[in-house]
């Protein structure tokens, strides 16, 4: 598939917003700090830096409103109905804490139960596409969903440095999203195809099936958006720097962070939080970008 | 839960329709234009119409994007750089048209053979023959020489008629259908509309082809066979049916000339000849009698197995003795054949077996009582349903003529030419090789200030009937009707540039070129021809060939090398006519003429060339062209297409003819005429009464017909010649015993390829290169969707091909190391190119082959200049030359089939080597050439009916 | 209208597709894209028309397959490997997964014909569509940003302007080869329910759950020319010219 930026940057972005607003909903932060405030409102940034990045994917973003009215079908139209939804609770309780310094345990319950959600809807866009097999599994929720807490935690640790509990969380968490990932990708290597170019013609009974000659000699819109290729030996390499940055530096930098105090240790936890999202951007492209589509068995 | 929207469902397509005839090629379909606001909505076919019966293909549907095509030409362009850069200011037609007859005029008046005019791909050849007539000139063709004229002369030739626009198969009733070498042809929608009729009615169809693409990968059975080889494996099949005596004595007797009478009498000038009587009709032996009588003498039964000696002594013997002889020699026995065709010999067993099957167990018999020539009586029609169809994959090789005869043989001696089932002549055909002209243009013919003597072209039937003077030299520019190409029937354009460029045998003043983009796609040896285009005298500076007019509606890349350059309109917005008079539309039920017509005018400053013909005519005084008083006598193309008589009666188009439109193929001129046919969707057809639908060639009533329709004015019955004199004549004069001798270095050619039945001989260019350095066989394809050059200006069509990978079969591409999207190099004797690969498998091992004309010059066609079209795409027109490689003695004959001329584009030999990696660039490459005066850079996005969409 | 309809008929609509015919000539590419741009919403454009990388919206493709059978039909050199156009539109699924993934609206399922189609005033052009559909059928128009598919020509088959004839979709109507047939593939005695049943119709990529209405006509078994061979009448065997001269003068006194 093709790894648009605007995607890429949209879930990367709002899952660590919607994993950083989990940790806040669960008080994972003393609402008394300041800094609590500056994390709600990061969250908050990050959401809608990552909504409106969204936007330029569309072709006619003015009529995006209309997204959200078949929610009870679509996994898209349920993001955008949760995305806004889980909005309310999380800028109410953002406005609550940096007005009265207080923020309200129902709402951040009901906030972080929206942001996990709203991750779950947008993994399950892909997850329900069947035609893309890497995609069409549980672990690709799992993964989401893994990847967004663990990013919010490492970023509610920066507001909190020294918290043993979102350190260890964060452990936990960098190990479980880790685990995932190399499932779900062990899965996408060696997964059969649930499609082939024999099954996509039905001329598999007369013999084995190539493209001879494409419908139109050069790219269409399906080849550029679904025939995206990358060379085996360039996601190894990208595979290695997302492993490394995602989830191994992370976790050293946090086993380090348990060991330091003071200023270095927010610096250490701020390059975990950095080389985390690096790393996500890349599986992120990854993730789009070795996606098979079963459409590209006619070409 | 939303409902769904309310659409609007019933809405009229566009405000008008318009009916003509399309022309995004050759095969003239009729076309619903539905217009909207001025523009065009949406082309359909024309469900009446008889060629396409509704249907379109992609080029039809793409009309819109052809007629507003960025490359038309926008008003008269007179060349101010040097020829090729493209370099021209717009004039006036007043100055455009006042500058061709400065430069006709005097010629006309001193040397009328200084003009060669030579047109393309155009279809108004009975107005541009008569106009070059008129001129006075010998030089006159249009391109069938290059394209398909072996086809054309084998079919005349031999039985009246031929494939393509004079016959097809009878789609209807035949069982089974041998289709060899046709990629699309100009019978476009008709093969495919009867492919389909084919296949729902459960008959076999084959494909003899060694590209199993199109057509022949809905073939039953792919015989992939090596290029150049179907003489083999026909003659192979013919051996078969003699050998099991399954061929159709009844049909032999009777409509052929299998029981003529041949002399033999070798070293004699008689030698081969048929024996005849003093009229010159041959004769028969009957069986009964044993008398000699006239072949088309009533109530004899012909010996077709006579072999006796004359009273005065000669031998002679019947032509179908002769077959035997030759036809029974072991060297065609499918296992003799084997190896050459690549055609392992139980499938050649196979083939012949289900054409006799079919041919013999699989009669028809039509309830259709039919009188024939002889006056004889038949209660029924009997049909032998197995046809054949053929074009250039046999036609384009040196040895077509021969093996088109072959072809034609064979579908005699089972019995199906033009039976129940069997191949079907399109009226005007049949008529035979004697009932078409001479050709004219021996010294006699041509003289100053006036019109040739008769027509250019026509069928020699023997050597004296040569365009040659008493030492034997050519007399055209291109050398048709010459020792060198006796038969050539259509001419030899490739060679004309050539020719005219070495001012042999005579140089010329002005090649006045229409339709034909001879600088690219079209010529041999495109990068010499360039260079001809380009050559100057060393003395004078001036270019060798001093003068080029061309009429184009686009800017081609001929149009850069043009010095005054005609811009011609596009087909919806000027008249046309598809005459019987020219090449015919008809469909072996009906006879048929047709019409273009302005559908749209011109916001250009355009004229249709035909009317700019008319006016040059008139303006240069030509007889047919100017009442006594020097007054022109046709305001444009449209008067003329109405008022022009070619004999009293007989005019460009055969229906609603007479003052009231009420006659139909002889008639006097009707003012009306052009409306009755835009009212009638373009076109006019009447049909065959029934008992005139088959064995036209000896259908008493057909004949009838035909000369009522004005087709000629006598009976003219086709007596199948599978035994072709003419030939003979020619080899006589080869070996020196009869006059005229040919020329010492033609005679051996004419003794080796002239062979008056039909022979298989190994293509000239195999025979002359080395062919363990250039192993492999080179073709090219027509694609379905493109027509010649002119597609890729077409936003739509070029995107199905934009660039032409040279398929390479699967054991040379693992001999090789070459996967898909590697460059090579393919190198022939003559020059080579680099060009992208691609693998295949379902194709003949040692046949290397391309989409035709894709590959485009840069700045041609207004295109970008970084078009794939021009950096990616390729001809292989830059491995083929004109000229065969020197022999021994430095002779170099041209790359043709010795007897008609017709270009060899498929005898083509090369080697293929990986490319070094690198400029992923296809190579030769030329500098751009310039975007011609008026012509603005195209869009670079279109939304083509956004105005009408429905939101 | 996301969801599929509840309320579906019987009445499928779509295209049977005979492969055994179609000699891959893009008629009804091109017919598709005439009719529907300046049709059924917006046009389909095409960006650098002219230029290096040309490419443009089309509802209708023709795809070209080269087939090796293992053990096939051995016909002629080479003779194993077979070339197979194959055409391609939108297949108008039953369990149509464009629709379902569509946050708009704008993709639905009519509930009387079964044509899936486009209401581009409410699509945002999000792309969900085509990365739903395994076929490849829909296509997002780069100047309107909306997405593109096969109407089944709905404003031909039952618009009443036409010709009672001309009411089946652009590319049935023109396809030289009759390779396209348009008909109710719900009702089991409509002509292209009785074609698919004689020839063995199937749908592509079963396995993908969509129950596609449109079907696919498979190549007709072929029999060898080899094979035919036994079956050429030696009887008459006329072995040599002297044997044929023989069998001639036997022949013609029968005459
Ligand atoms: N779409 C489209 N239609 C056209 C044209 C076009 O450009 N585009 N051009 C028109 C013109 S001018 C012409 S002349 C006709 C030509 O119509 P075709 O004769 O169909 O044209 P070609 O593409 O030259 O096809 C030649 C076929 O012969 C095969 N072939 C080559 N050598 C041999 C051989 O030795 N033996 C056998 N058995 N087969 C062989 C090739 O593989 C190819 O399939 O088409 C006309 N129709
Ligand atoms: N390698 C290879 N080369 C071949 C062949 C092959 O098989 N292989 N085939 C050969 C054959 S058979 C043929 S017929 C030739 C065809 O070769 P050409 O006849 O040269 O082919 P076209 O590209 O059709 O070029 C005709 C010219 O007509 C112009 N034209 C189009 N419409 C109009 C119009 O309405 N009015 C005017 N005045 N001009 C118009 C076009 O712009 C173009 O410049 O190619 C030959 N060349
Ligand atoms: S075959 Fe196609 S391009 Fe040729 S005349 Fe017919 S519709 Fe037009
Ligand atoms: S083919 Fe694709 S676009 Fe058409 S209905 Fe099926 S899933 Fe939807
Ligand atoms: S592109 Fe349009 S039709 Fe497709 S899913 Fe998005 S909104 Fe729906
Ligand atoms: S049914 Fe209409 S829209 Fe669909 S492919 Fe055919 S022509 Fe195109
Ligand atoms: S028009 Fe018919 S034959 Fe031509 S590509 Fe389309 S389906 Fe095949
Ligand atoms: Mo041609």
């Amino acid at each position: 598939m093709h790894p648009a930026y605007s995607m890429i940057i949209f879930t990367v972005l709002s899952g660590l917003g919607y994993g950083l607003a989990v940790v806040l909903g669960l008080g994972g932060l003393e609402p008394s700090l300041p800094s609590t405030v500056l994390a709600h409102i990061l969250a908050l940034v990050l959401i809608a830096a990552g909504l409106i990045a969204s936007l330029f994917h569309l072709g006619n973003p003015q009529r995006a409103w209309r997204a959200l009215s078949q929610w009870r079908s679509s996994w898209l139209s349920r993001e955008g109905v949760m995305a806004l939804g889980t909005f309310v609770p999380l800028t109410l309780n953002a406005g609550l804490l940096l007005f009265t310094g207080q923020s309200e345990p129902i709402l951040g319950y009901i906030g972080a139960a929206g942001a996990m959600l709203t991750v779950f809807c947008t993994s399950m866009i892909y997850t329900s596409l069947k035609g893309i097999d890497a995609w069409h599994s549980a672990l690709t929720p799992a993964c989401f969903l893994l990847l967004s807490l663990t990013g919010g935690v490492l970023l509610a640790a920066c507001f909190a440095p020294g918290t043993r509990l979102l350190a260890g969380a964060g452990l936990l968490l960098l190990l479980g999203a880790m685990a995932s990932k190399l499932a779900w990708r062990r899965r996408m290597l060696r997964n059969q195809p649930l499609s082939t170019p024999e099954s996509a013609t039905g001329l598999g009974g007369i013999g084995r099936v190539r493209l001879f000659e494409r419908p139109h000699t050069l790219d269409n819109y399906l080849t550029r958006e679904m025939g995206y290729r990358v060379a085996r030996k360039h996601s190894a390499k990208l595979w290695a720097i997302a492993l490394v940055c995602a989830f191994l530096l992370p976790a050293a930098l946090l086993l380090l962070s348990l060991a330091l105090g003071g200023l270095p240790l927010r610096s250490v936890l701020v390059f975990a939080v950095l080389s985390h999202s690096v790393g996500v951007l890349v599986e992120r492209w990854l993730f789009f970008a070795e996606a098979r589509h079963a459409v590209m068995n006619y070409y | 839960m939303t409902s769904e929207p309310d659409l609007t469902l019933t809405e009229p397509v566009g405000d008008a329709i318009a009916k003509t005839t399309c022309y995004m090629c050759a095969c003239r379909c009729g076309i619903d234009v539905h217009l909207k606001d001025g523009k065009i909505r949406y082309i359909e076919g024309n469900r009446d119409h008889p060629i396409n019966k509704g249907v379109l293909c992609a080029k039809g549907s793409a009309g819109i994007m052809q007629h507003y095509s960025p490359a038309r030409l926008q008003a008269p362009l007179l060349r101010t750089g040097p020829r090729g850069s493209g370099e021209f200011k717009t004039i006036s037609w007043e100055e455009a048209l006042s500058l061709a007859v400065e430069w006709l005029a005097p010629i006309r008046e001193t040397a009328p053979q200084k003009l060669a005019f030579f047109t393309g791909r155009d279809q108004s050849q009975a107005l541009t023959s008569f106009w070059a007539q008129n001129f006075g000139t010998p030089n006159y063709a249009a391109h069938g020489g290059f394209c398909s004229v072996n086809m054309a002369a084998a079919g005349i030739y031999t039985i009246g008629g031929a494939f393509w626009e004079f016959g097809a198969p009878d789609w209807d009733k035949t069982k089974l259908f041998v289709l060899f070498g046709v990629a699309e042809d100009h019978d476009s929608n008709p093969i495919k509309i009867g492919i389909s009729k084919l296949k729902k009615r459960g008959a076999r169809f084959v494909s003899v082809n060694p590209i199993r693409t199109g057509y022949s990968a809905v073939a039953d059975n792919w015989i992939g066979i090596r290029p150049g080889t179907d003489g083999l494996l026909i003659l192979s099949i013919i051996h078969q049916l003699f050998l099991t005596g399954r061929i159709d004595l009844d049909y032999l007797q009777r409509y052929t000339n299998a029981p003529w009478l041949v002399i033999d009498n070798p070293g004699g000038e008689d030698h081969g000849l048929f024996l005849r009587d003093d009229l010159g009709k041959a004769l028969i032996r009957d069986r009964g009698t044993g008398a000699l009588v006239r072949f088309d003498a009533f109530g004899h039964s012909p010996d077709l197995n006579a072999d006796f000696v004359l009273a005065d002594g000669r031998k002679v013997r019947s032509v179908l003795r002769l077959m035997a002889e030759k036809y029974l020699d072991p060297r065609y026995a499918p296992e003799a054949v084997a190896e050459q065709t690549g055609i392992d010999a139980a499938t050649i067993r196979g083939l012949a077996a289900e054409i006799t099957r079919v041919a013999f167990e699989e009669e028809i018999i039509l309830q259709q009582p039919w009188t024939d020539m002889k006056g004889e009586y038949h209660e029924v029609m009997i049909g032998r349903p197995v046809s054949f169809h053929a074009m250039r994959g046999i036609s384009a090789h040196s040895n077509g003529f021969q093996t088109a005869r072959a072809l034609h043989v064979l579908q005699t001696i089972i019995g199906s030419i033009d039976c129940p089932g069997g191949y079907r002549y399109k009226p005007p055909y049949p008529k035979p090789a004697t009932a078409h002209p001479r050709p004219h243009g021996k010294p006699a013919h041509v003289q100053p200030g006036n019109p040739l003597a008769g027509p250019h072209l026509g069928y020699p039937l023997g050597p004296e009937d040569l365009l040659v003077d008493d030492q034997g030299k050519p007399q055209r520019i291109d050398k048709a009707f010459s020792w060198e190409a006796p038969l050539s029937a259509h001419g030899m354009m490739h060679m004309v540039i050539a020719n005219a460029c070495a001012g042999d045998p005579y140089p010329v003043d002005v090649l006045f070129l229409y339709m034909a983009n001879m600088a690219w796609n079209s010529s041999m040896n495109t990068r010499g021809t360039i260079r001809m285009l380009e050559e100057r005298d060393e003395t004078t500076g001036e270019y060798k060939i001093p003068r080029i007019i061309y009429c184009d509606a686009y800017s081609s890349e001929m149009v850069a090398y043009a010095d005054l350059v005609l811009p011609d309109t596009t087909y919806l917005e000027r008249h046309d006519c598809i005459s019987l008079l020219d090449r015919p539309i008809s469909e072996p039920d009906a006879v048929c003429d047709a019409v273009r017509w302005p559908v749209l005018q011109p916001e250009r400053d355009v004229r249709g060339f035909q009317s700019v013909l008319i006016d040059l005519g008139a303006r240069l005084g030509l007889p047919g062209f100017v009442d006594p008083q020097g007054q022109p006598l046709y305001r444009d193309y449209a008067d003329y297409i109405v008022n022009h008589q070619r004999k009293p009666g007989i005019g460009p188009l055969s229906g609603w003819r007479g003052e009231d439109g009420l006659d139909e193929g002889r008639g006097q001129p009707n003012q009306s005429q052009l409306d009755r046919y835009i009212g009638n969707g373009a076109f006019w057809q009447k049909h065959i009464p029934a008992e005139a639908l088959y064995f036209k060639h000896h259908n008493a009533a057909y004949q009838q017909f035909a000369i009522d329709m004005g087709f000629f004015d006598t009976p003219q019955p086709v007596t199948i010649q599978l035994y072709l004199e003419t030939l003979q004549k020619f080899r006589l004069s080869g070996e020196g015993v009869r006059e005229p001798v040919a020329p010492e270095p033609y005679r051996q050619r004419l003794v080796d390829y002239f062979d008056p039945l039909p022979d298989w001989y190994m293509p000239l260019e195999e025979q002359q290169t080395d062919n363990s350095v250039f192993p492999f066989h080179a073709l090219t394809q027509r694609p379905m969707a493109m027509y010649h050059s002119w597609g890729s200006q077409n936003a739509w069509l070029r995107q199905i091909h934009t660039r032409n990978p040279l398929y390479v079969p699967g054991p040379i591409c693992n001999e090789l190391g070459l996967s898909d999207g590697d460059w090579a190099w393919v190198i022939s004797s003559h020059g080579r190119i680099k060009c992208e690969i691609a693998r295949m498998d379902a194709v003949n091992s040692k046949t290397l082959w391309t989409w035709n004309a894709i590959g485009k010059r840069k700045g041609a066609w207004a295109l970008e200049t970084n078009a794939p079209e021009a950096n990616k795409g390729f001809l292989l027109n830059h491995l083929i030359h004109e000229l065969l490689p020197p022999k021994s003695d430095g002779m170099r004959w041209s790359n043709s089939d010795p007897i008609t001329g017709q270009a060899a584009w498929y005898d083509l030999r090369v080697r293929i080597e990986k490319a070094e990696p690198g400029l992923e660039l296809a190579e030769p490459s030329f500098a751009p050439v310039g975007r011609p005066a008026g012509q603005a850079r195209a869009a670079s996005e279109l939304r083509y009916g956004q105005e009408w969409s429905k939101q | 209208m996301t969801s599929l309809p509840q309320d579906r008929g019987t009445t499928s609509l779509g295209l049977v597709i005979d492969l055994d015919v179609c000699v891959g000539c893009h008629a009804c590419v091109v017919s598709c894209k005439e009719w529907n741009t300046g049709g059924y919403g917006s046009a389909l454009s095409d960006q650098h028309p002219y230029g290096d990388d040309v490419s443009g919206t089309f509802l209708n493709r023709i795809h070209s397959y080269e087939v090796v059978p293992e053990g096939g039909e051995v016909i002629g050199e080479a003779g194993q490997a077979r070339i197979v156009h194959f055409p391609k539109s939108c297949l108008h699924c039953e369990d149509a997964p464009c629709v379902t993934v569509c946050p708009t609206g704008a993709s639905y399922k009519r509930a009387s014909d079964g044509i899936v189609l486009v209401d581009e005033t409410k699509c945002i052009g999000c792309g969900l569509c085509a990365w739903s559909c395994a076929y490849g059928a829909r296509e997002m128009d780069l100047a309107a940003g909306v997405m593109k598919k096969c109407t089944l020509c709905v404003d031909r088959i039952y618009n009443e302007a036409l010709q009672e004839e001309d009411r089946v979709p652009s590319c049935v109507r023109t396809c030289p080869a009759n390779a396209r047939h348009f008909g109710d593939l719900g009702d089991p005695r409509s002509e292209v329910s009785i074609m698919v049943a004689e020839r063995g119709g199937y749908d592509l990529m079963p396995e993908q759950g969509t129950r596609p209405t449109n079907k696919y006509l498979p190549p007709r078994p072929r029999i060898s020319l080899a094979d035919q061979q036994p079956a050429m009448p030696l009887a008459e065997n006329t072995e040599g010219a002297r044997g044929f001269f023989a069998w001639l003068d036997k022949t013609l006194d029968r005459i």
